[in-house]
């Protein structure tokens, strides 16, 4: 959950409403599966600053984080 | 959580927030922002202790700060977009504005009468009057297509001040740099440098307010201005600096703030590499790279410039380390602890204030004998900003 607000937050903003990267509120992720979103947490979005985080993630974790993004997280 | 709660706890009851204005000078103060909290710390370090703990300033996850040219008001701009105006003698907040919709940072004139915000949401740059913070000019920003298809504005990063009244700001999406000029403040006269790279992702200026630099994530290497000779428009250096290395990947986006020069080097945060680079200024050619801990976030040099102190991005943010900038030696490595997020020196070097964000503290460390002299409490600390900056063009 820290890592979510404080590392996450350093590039989509604390509260997630975005900042050089994008927001990571429920509206915006509405059109994404949990499977993508917690992938993409895993292996980054090439072309862009986003990295993987598996060598800090596992696969649950990951699918963790990417339910409480989809819910909306109350920092 | 205990932790934080106990730290809040501590701070706050010495602190009286806004009982009584100080009569005091300003020089030997500052702020420290508490990211978490929306509030920030006036502290003096001289005394190396807290005056006021001034709340309600919204999101400041990435905030920064300028201050008044007198050194009495810090202008705040926080990630929400937020612009609040702090007397820090007083330890109140001013006026308070939400003047975008997420922010990173600003600049405050030459002339110290106007404050220009970058914006990430919706883009562009707006200009305030420093006196009251009303809106003197907005300038869209440069549309470009996002993600999705749809059209937005690009958002404006690394906004400096630079002398003949005027500000630079990189547009990261749509790969410009913008020199805004204002003297009539109303009507900013904007000149516009297209394709400088991908990505520009901060900019910096040279002390002397000559050379604008912008450091470009999408591209190993850097694009420069000089204006002196803005004709020549905007120049690559340090083309390729990673070439033939694997790059890592970026967990923090380096800063280019604090970005260094001692005589004719400087010295900068290599991006996906954990390095630190040395460039001969005449001709800005590499000269050699100083292999560090982590991948460099903050590089920056002791006033007097004969060390630079660097600090690293995730997850090596819990170390600081000391290079010599004679000898390229690192000489220091200091285990500061999780979450060191941002250094400051004392006007003249003899200290380095450093906040450690998992540790709800700032170090203070005597930068002769590189060990720890005071600590402060200092809840979710991020950017510690001393008055000195008001007269620094950049800062």
């Amino acid at each position: 959950m820290d890592l979510l607000l404080q590392d996450c937050g350093a590039c989509h903003g604390m509260t997630l409403k975005g900042g050089l990267g994008p927001a990571l509120l429920p509206g915006r992720l509405a059109g994404y599966s949990r499977d993508f979103i917690a992938q993409t947490i895993l292996q980054g979005r090439p072309g862009t600053p986003m990295p993987p985080w598996r060598p800090f993630l596992t696969n649950e974790e990951a699918r963790w984080l990417a339910a409480r993004l989809q819910q909306g997280v109350k920092p | 959580m205990k932790r934080l709660f106990f730290s809040l706890f501590v701070l706050v009851f010495p602190l009286v927030s806004g009982a009584a204005c100080l009569v005091r000078g300003t020089g030997d103060l500052g702020v420290i922002i508490e990211r978490a909290s929306g509030s920030l710390q006036v502290v003096d370090t001289t005394a190396h202790k807290a005056l006021f703990h001034v709340k309600g300033l919204g999101d400041l996850s990435h905030a920064s700060v300028v201050y008044s040219r007198d050194e009495r008001y810090a202008y705040v701009f926080g990630r929400d977009g937020g612009l609040t105006k702090v007397d820090i003698l007083c330890g109140t907040i001013v006026k308070r504005i939400i003047q975008g919709g997420n922010s990173i940072g600003g600049a405050i004139s030459q002339d110290g009468r106007l404050i220009a915000v970058s914006n990430y949401v919706p883009g562009g740059v707006k200009i305030f009057s420093a006196a009251d913070l009303s809106l003197v000019a907005d300038i869209p920003a440069t549309q470009v297509v996002g993600r999705d298809g749809r059209p937005k504005g690009s958002k404006t990063v690394g906004m400096v001040d630079a002398p003949g009244k005027r500000f630079v700001v990189s547009l990261y999406d749509a790969g410009e740099i913008w020199v805004i000029d204002v003297n009539d403040p109303a009507r900013p006269a904007v000149r516009r440098f297209r394709n400088v790279g991908k990505q520009p992702y901060d900019g910096l200026i040279t002390p002397d307010g000559r050379d604008y630099i912008a450091g470009l994530f999408g591209e190993d290497g850097l694009a420069l201005l000089d204006l002196w000779h803005p004709e020549k428009g905007v120049i690559r250096i340090l083309d390729h600096y990673g070439k033939g290395e694997q790059r890592l990947p970026v967990y923090k986006m380096p800063h280019l703030e604090g970005w260094t020069i001692t005589g004719d080097r400087a010295f900068l945060p290599a991006v996906g590499h954990h390095e630190v680079l040395v460039v001969d200024k005449e001709g800005w050619k590499p000269v050699a790279k100083v292999p560090v801990h982590g991948q460099p976030v903050f590089v920056m040099a002791r006033p007097d410039g004969r060390q630079v102190w660097v600090n690293f991005a995730f997850p090596n943010n819990d170390t600081v380390q000391v290079i010599d900038t004679e000898t390229l030696k690192i000489v220091k490595t200091l285990e500061t602890g999780k979450g060191t997020l941002h250094m400051e020196f004392t006007p003249r070097g003899e200290e380095v204030w450093i906040s450690v964000r998992d540790k709800d503290e700032v170090q203070v460390y005597d930068t002769g004998t590189l060990e720890q002299t005071h600590r402060l409490s200092v809840a979710k600390p991020s950017g510690i900003f001393f008055t000195n900056r008001a007269h620094k063009t950049g800062l």
